[in-house]
């Protein structure tokens, strides 16, 4: 531990405020009932899908392109994920293979 | 007047859906009490910073801050840049969330991208309160994440088996859910609108940068085309 007990704590309180702040702000700034500008009623059902949009392409950044065994297990893991959706649209069946599969590439065979 | 179904019933139609965030969340939170626990912060810590800022990718990036010396302020700047899009995430909840009374406050701290995730994309069962089903899904998650990380903390250098790759279970997730998107018009064209300012920004800035490039072009794509999207 290189900081006391008492700094840690702090720490984490500041951690935790930054936290609280990105997601209290809006229902803030906007509470049930009272008006709100009508381009945030206009926006808040477009964001959803642009953010689980935005989660598939951030939950792969660590992508590297100059090396296959940065990329190739992704590729092929989600083509498999894609596909046992597609065919099934069972999201635990989903989540198994597409796992499974790069689980199985990334320990055994671009290890 | 028809009952309202009881806490058993709610949170026994939330837990199925929680099973894929399970299996991410225990091992990316076991795996983050046990790296807090090689830098010298034990489960004390490990679970406190869980439950109180309850994040993921920000939690592993202020591992950093935690192994240097004593900086308040970077800790805040860190936490407010890296969950940046709970901004986004959370004005986008705003309708969902309405008039979920006593849950409210609750939903809106524990809103991690597994829970919006869930939250943006089930319907509630029928009959049931909207503000319990959410409370129930949220509160699930939330402890898999606390308890995972108290594992871990607590288990310390002990795991053995080798779990690499088993957090690709939250990309498999986001994949599934966007397929199912695309079934529905306007969700469709927001999703694409999403994942194509995503890679562009990962393209422009890099991995380290990329989520606040990528919600200041969707931003302005969404606010500029959302009469034709709707």
């Amino acid at each position: 531990m290189t900081m006391t007990p008492v700094q840690t704590l702090i720490t984490v309180l500041a951690l935790a405020l930054g936290t609280a702040l990105t997601r209290a702000l809006p229902p803030l700034l906007f509470p049930d009932g009272k008006k709100h500008p009508k381009i945030i009623d206009e926006l808040t059902p477009l964001i959803p899908p642009a953010v689980i949009g935005l989660l598939v392409v951030y939950s792969l950044k660590s992508i590297d392109l100059s090396s296959a065994a940065r990329w190739l297990p992704e590729l092929i893991a989600i083509s498999v994920t894609a596909a046992v959706h597609l065919w099934r649209r069972n999201m635990i069946l989903t989540i198994a293979a597409g796992t499974l599969v790069y689980m199985l590439l990334i320990q055994f065979v671009f290890a | 007047m028809e009952a309202k179904k009881g806490w058993s019933e709610t949170f026994r139609a939330a837990f199925p859906h929680t099973l894929p965030v399970m299996t991410g969340y225990l091992v990316l939170s076991l795996a983050y009490g046990v790296l807090m626990q090689s830098k010298g912060y034990g489960p004390l810590w490990s679970t406190l910073t869980s439950a109180l800022a309850y994040s993921g990718s920000m939690q592993y990036a202020a591992v950093i801050l935690f192994a240097g010396s004593f900086d308040p302020l970077a800790a805040l700047v860190l936490s407010i840049t890296i969950n940046a899009r709970y901004i986004f995430c959370s004005v986008g909840m705003l309708n969902r969330f309405s008039n979920t009374g006593l849950f409210k406050p609750f939903l809106f701290f524990a809103l991690s991208d597994e829970s919006f995730a869930l939250a943006s994309t089930l319907d509630v069962p029928e009959g049931m309160d909207k503000g319990r089903f959410y409370f129930a899904l949220f509160l699930l998650n939330y402890s898999y994440w606390v308890l995972g990380t108290l594992a871990g903390g607590l288990i310390g250098q002990m795991i053995k088996f080798n779990t690499a790759g088993l957090d690709f279970a939250l990309t498999a997730m986001y994949a599934a859910l966007f397929i199912d998107l695309l079934g529905d018009r306007s969700s469709r064209i927001s999703g694409v609108i999403g994942l194509v300012c995503t890679v562009l920004s990962l393209l422009i800035f890099g991995s380290g940068n990329v989520v606040i490039p990528a919600m200041v072009l969707i931003i302005i794509v969404l606010v500029a085309g959302r009469r034709k999207i709707a």
